[in-house]
């Protein structure tokens, strides 16, 4: 039996919408009975367009939402927080980084401040260690010993990025939800954070849930790939199954509608306006 | 005689450390009918240019041009009343983010006549018509019924029709979109770029899309400048672009596409500058 670590059966979410003078109470279903499971030190990546249940999903990896039914499992722990709340264990299995590395980071904490948050909090680390720890962490994705003590604003969105992501790896978790962690960012810093993110993955053995919108990075990082649709998975397979062999109507609009930078593409569309 | 033509812009802002160069010595120049993008990362400037030439600078910058012409007519001479008579009428621009760009506090149809009413000077039932007419070009399903939406009531991809419908409310002869679709879902990117193409070829406009998306340049360009710190490091067209870019940063960036990665590694920016030396 192949080694899986994060095991998601039959999950919903529903969210209950306040009803006002004239709007009668309603339930919207944000996820609507997502299963899937991932294998230790893969990738899979989750695609869909906005408002489809993906940052919601998101939310219940990382138990900052409860799921409404189904069964959460990581590296073999339940999850449910709605009933048992949130051990100390639970946290160091799962973090996250988010989109906007403008928005994540404190702009009031210095950056070693911001490191050693999440050990003060659910260890019992004594403050040098953790200091230690931060600056192993620091070298890790990149950066100086020197930034340690410098505040957010002194960095530009690649190096916030690369903060927020030592900041997810200081707990050594299992899981890493990575939330759109590309899409702020530029072509080029996009590419060195997707080689820190390979290197990552190599050296402390994670397992990413890639959440993106942008199928050329997704076919680039995934292993397996999932297409949410209206808090539905329309379809689920290996990156290249799916790829290859969309099944889907939704899949094969957002394949039709990914720009295409090759030439073969260029020379027909140039071909078609001449025309 | 081309639509757009600048010769050697410089901009700089004044900072608490001095003086900064934002652009340095670049030109551009646009023809009626076609689609010129700007392409560079944050901070090359490729916005910059744009907004010296609608004049939507702020004070601190100090805008600098051999010549500035629209039509013939010179940009940096123009007393301000007879500048904003050309933009927003003849050169219009439109934003990366449709939301803010709108404002919550009137009705689309409100925004879209306010423009038809002090360019084209349009009155009443004109107006109504004429709003009706461009929220259907532009794709807008029930215009009559979204002439009284609020842009809240809006998803992101109809407020950027919305603007998109405003910014040719009074058939400009150039359209300047500065990141039009980087807030937008691939699907809903797509229809806007095909609306923005289609507009574009039926008017015969002259069309500059920024961007930094090397896909969207793809999808729509026939000319394409790469911008980097200020400094315009290629100009070509599009095919030859793609297909043997010369500057040492063009093919960085093009390497850098996560669908050109050959390896297990992706090749950075930085990979390259050592070699190439920009």
């Amino acid at each position: 039996m192949s080694d899986v670590i994060l095991k998601v059966c039959d999950v919903y979410r529903t969210y209950d919408l306040k009803g006002g003078m004239f709007k009668k109470a309603s339930t919207l279903t944000a996820v609507k009975g997502v299963s899937f499971d991932v294998e230790r030190g893969s990738t899979l990546a989750v695609v869909g367009e906005s408002g489809c249940g993906k940052s919601t999903l998101a939310r219940m990896l990382t138990m900052i939402d409860a799921q409404s039914s189904g069964s959460i499992e990581i590296d073999g722990l339940p999850i449910d927080i709605s009933t048992t709340g949130i051990s100390k264990e639970m946290r160091q299995k799962v973090q996250i980084v988010f989109q906007n590395p403008y928005g994540s980071l404190n702009p009031r904490q210095k950056i070693g401040h911001v490191l050693e948050e999440p050990l003060l909090l659910n260890t019992d680390m004594p403050a040098a260690e953790r200091r230690d720890l931060a600056l192993e962490m620091l070298d890790k994705v990149g950066l100086q010993p020197e930034h340690y003590g410098r505040y957010p604003h002194m960095f530009s969105g690649g190096q916030r990025q690369r903060i927020a992501i030592a900041r997810a790896i200081m707990m050594k978790p299992k899981l890493l939800v990575l939330d759109e962690p590309v899409s702020a960012l530029d072509l080029s810093v996009q590419a060195q954070i997707l080689n820190l993110l390979a290197d990552l993955q190599d050296e402390m053995g994670l397992t990413y849930v890639f959440i993106s919108h942008d199928l050329s990075v997704v076919r680039y990082i995934a292993d397996k790939v999932m297409v949410m649709y209206f808090g539905e998975v329309v379809e689920y397979g290996t990156r290249d199954e799916v790829f290859s062999n969309p099944q889907h109507d939704y899949t094969k609009t957002l394949f039709a509608a990914t720009p295409r930078a090759d030439i073969e593409s260029i020379r027909k569309r140039l071909a078609a306006k001449a025309a | 005689m081309p639509l757009l033509e600048i010769r050697n812009l410089r901009v700089e802002f004044d900072t608490a450390k001095g003086p900064f160069r934002a652009l340095d010595g670049v030109d551009y120049t646009v023809d009626a009918g076609e689609v010129l993008a700007i392409v560079g990362e944050s901070g090359s400037g490729k916005s910059v240019a744009m907004l010296a030439v609608m004049g939507l600078l702020p004070d601190s910058a100090t805008i600098t041009a051999d010549k500035m012409e629209f039509e013939g007519r010179d940009l940096r001479t123009l007393s301000p009343k007879a500048h904003r008579k050309v933009i927003g009428k003849e050169i219009s621009m439109i934003f990366q983010e449709p939301i803010a760009s709108l404002n919550p506090c009137f009705t689309v149809g409100f925004q879209l006549g306010e423009t038809l009413k002090t360019h084209m000077g349009l009155k009443g039932k004109q107006v109504r018509e004429r709003v009706i007419e461009l929220l259907t070009a532009v794709g807008i399903p029930d215009p009559e019924g979204r002439i009284s939406a609020f842009p809240h009531q809006m998803s992101g991809g109809q407020c950027q029709r919305v603007m998109i419908a405003m910014a040719i409310a009074c058939s400009p002869k150039l359209l300047i979109a500065d990141e039009p679709t980087t807030a937008l879902d691939v699907t809903i990117q797509k229809q806007i770029l095909d609306l923005l193409v289609k507009l574009q070829q039926e008017s015969g406009m002259g069309l500059i899309m920024i961007t930094h998306d090397m896909g969207v340049v793809a999808e729509t360009a026939d000319r394409v400048i790469v911008q980097y710190k200020g400094r315009k490091m290629e100009e070509a067209d599009v095919l030859s672009l793609f297909e043997s870019p010369q500057n040492p940063y063009t093919k960085a960036l093009l390497s850098a596409l996560p669908e050109n990665a050959t390896g297990d590694r992706l090749p950075t920016v930085g990979d390259f500058a050592e070699a190439g030396g920009f």
